[in-house]
């Protein structure tokens, strides 16, 4: 019979297999002869999965556009770079602003919309802004790109580094504060709000909740999330390419998100994980046809663990705890 | 919320007149009028499919409105956006529940609250078996248990008026006794006003204070809700079922 507040800071309270998971990605970078540069790009990818989470899994909202906010944060960043402003917190913060900017107005083009037509409005934004950036070739460079993108060094100390240490570190930071950020947010009331949302509009309507807003809302933070992770990109490999917003990653991440497991915030990082790695892996056996096994690995693991990663070893641990008799009943969303 | 403090007391909790309204062109009500006072309950009784869920449903804003008044504490409202209703004091418990399933009970019940008197450990007194369950998502609880939550996730949103569509259809003997204590607990509150649309006409008219009958869409009969229960003939003329 606890006070609201307390029952939001019961909700909030960090679960131990929680900060394991963090330690280890700050514990990856000590490992000798770890791939760095590769843990950047799963930390990035893991990121903008979890900005699309905040979407798809809280809100219910399939978007088929989402690479769009990351590509605006990327050309942000890569501008930015190129034209002198080479500190990059700041730029983190204006692609942030821009992304969440373009958010708002997409959201509140898409709020009345829903099912197929949301999915193809998305589909759409994304293909316009794509074929743009392509086309405009004196202002974006084209397919080649942005060249000559500067970024200065992190705090004025750490120079971004051929093994990608500082880009390790500094995309891991950048995440955890993010994360940090999503996390408050789906367990404040204005998450419950989308949950609620997610699961039955009208009915959240007759409770005096008009749920428009929490679209364009829902929209803004997770387009701010997604055009940091681009800013990331941007920043770490010092080049941005109009790759940064092709209907090709608003697939992958959709389907990272998938493996992973929606509305746990880590589902996007642990998709990314196993999406990048198995991509890696099976790049090298062989270059061509790997997007045969990640095919089939979806199928597998939607049929299998309908529900993705994350919360398929939710339900195991859970009911290992049960089968301990520690059966403390709580909700098994919050358990991670 | 809305700067009705004052006003609440000085108007009724719900006017009514004229009021027409249905589902696009076809009109189910006619000219219906009635009022509600503060702290009062009144039971809509009736046939299957006369227009007594299009009566709240109308008052909710879910209906297409054709003429009338519908007044709420003094402010009309009949031309606002449900949600606006619902902020100032209009609550419905719908006939489905429709819980969120995806939510515990906890949350169903703090989803949307509003600050007022019903606070949730008011709401968790009253419903003592919710307290139990409070961890359990909503696609565990039983039908009565999600009644339960139903009137609960209303009650969080502090209404002054509160909707109830059948509450106790298809419950068990039980269970209808434990809906009926907290219907009875919330009348005994004195600021909440009621209207409950019932078909247990037995049950619903010994626990409220005035009725209205309605049917073909306009109210035929209108009292005390004791008068109408001590009076067999004319329930039997109205409602048309064997005592």
């Amino acid at each position: 019979m606890n006070t609201p507040t307390a029952y939001f800071e019961g909700l909030a309270r960090w679960k131990p297999l929680e900060i394991v998971f963090w330690l280890v990605l700050v514990g990856l970078f000590f490992v000798p002869g770890v791939n760095l540069p590769l843990l950047s790009q799963i930390i990035i990818w893991g990121l903008f999965a979890m900005s699309l989470d905040l979407l798809l899994g809280y809100r219910g909202i399939l978007t088929m556009g989402h690479a769009a906010f990351f590509g605006i944060g990327a050309y942000t960043a890569g501008y930015l770079g190129k034209f002198g402003w080479t500190e990059p917190i700041s730029a983190l913060f204006l692609a942030a602003a821009i992304a969440a900017a373009v958010g708002l107005l997409a959201g509140r083009l898409v709020r009345s919309l829903g099912g197929i037509a949301l999915l193809m409005v998305t589909l759409g934004l994304n293909l316009i802004l794509y074929d743009f950036v392509l086309r405009s070739t004196e202002l974006t460079g084209g397919d080649d790109g942005l060249q000559g993108v500067v970024i200065g060094q992190v705090l004025g100390m750490f120079k971004f580094d051929l093994y990608g240490k500082t880009a390790y570190l500094y995309s891991l930071a950048v995440a955890f504060l993010m994360f940090l950020i999503a996390r408050a947010l789906v367990k404040s009331s204005f998450g419950l709000a989308l949950l609620g949302a997610r699961e039955n509009i009208p009915r959240m309507i007759m409770l005096g909740a008009p749920v428009g807003k929490d679209v364009s809302a829902a929209f803004a933070i997770a387009a701010a999330m997604a055009g940091v992770a681009g800013a990331l990109l941007t920043q770490t490999i010092q080049s941005v390419s109009p790759d940064a917003l092709s209907f090709q990653r608003s697939a992958d991440v959709l389907v990272i998100l998938i493996l992973g497991g929606t509305a746990r915030l880590y589902g996007g990082f642990v998709g990314a994980f196993v999406f990048l790695f198995l991509r890696d892996w099976l790049a090298q056996l062989n270059p061509v046809y790997w997007y045969f096994w990640i095919g089939l690995l979806l199928v597998v693991v939607v049929a299998f663990f309908r529900k993705g990663i994350v919360p398929s070893l939710g339900v195991l641990f859970t009911r290992m705890q049960k089968k301990r008799g520690t059966d403390e009943r709580t909700p098994n969303r919050a358990a991670l | 919320m809305h700067g009705c403090g004052r006003s609440i007391l000085a108007h009724s909790a719900l006017q009514i007149k004229g009021l027409s309204a249905g589902y696009g062109a076809a009109r189910v009500l006619h000219g219906i009028d009635l009022t509600v006072e503060r702290g009062e309950t009144m039971v809509v009784i009736g046939r299957n499919g006369v227009g007594k869920t299009t009566l709240v449903e109308t008052i909710c804003g879910l209906t297409s409105h054709h003429a009338g008044e519908i007044i709420v504490h003094g402010t009309r409202v009949e031309a606002l956006p449900a949600y606006k209703r619902n902020r100032l004091g209009v609550g419905w418990v719908p006939q489905e529940r429709e819980v969120f399933k995806s939510l515990t009970v906890d949350e169903n019940i703090r989803i949307v609250g509003r600050a007022g008197a019903w606070t949730p450990a008011k709401i968790y007194a009253l419903f003592p078996r919710l307290a139990e369950r409070r961890r359990n998502y909503g696609s565990q609880l039983s039908g009565g248990e999600q009644q339960m939550l139903a009137i609960a996730r209303s009650l969080a949103t502090n209404p002054t008026l509160l909707l109830l569509d059948e509450p106790v259809e298809g419950l068990a003997p039980l269970i209808v006794q434990e809906l009926v204590r907290v219907i009875n607990q919330m009348r005994s509150e004195g600021s909440l006003a009621l209207v409950l649309v019932e078909q247990k006409h037995e049950i619903a008219l010994a626990n409220s204070d005035r009725c209205v009958v309605i049917d073909h869409g306009e109210i035929v009969h209108r009292s005390a809700s004791r008068d109408l229960l001590a009076d067999a003939e004319t329930l039997e003329r109205l409602i048309g079922v064997a005592a």
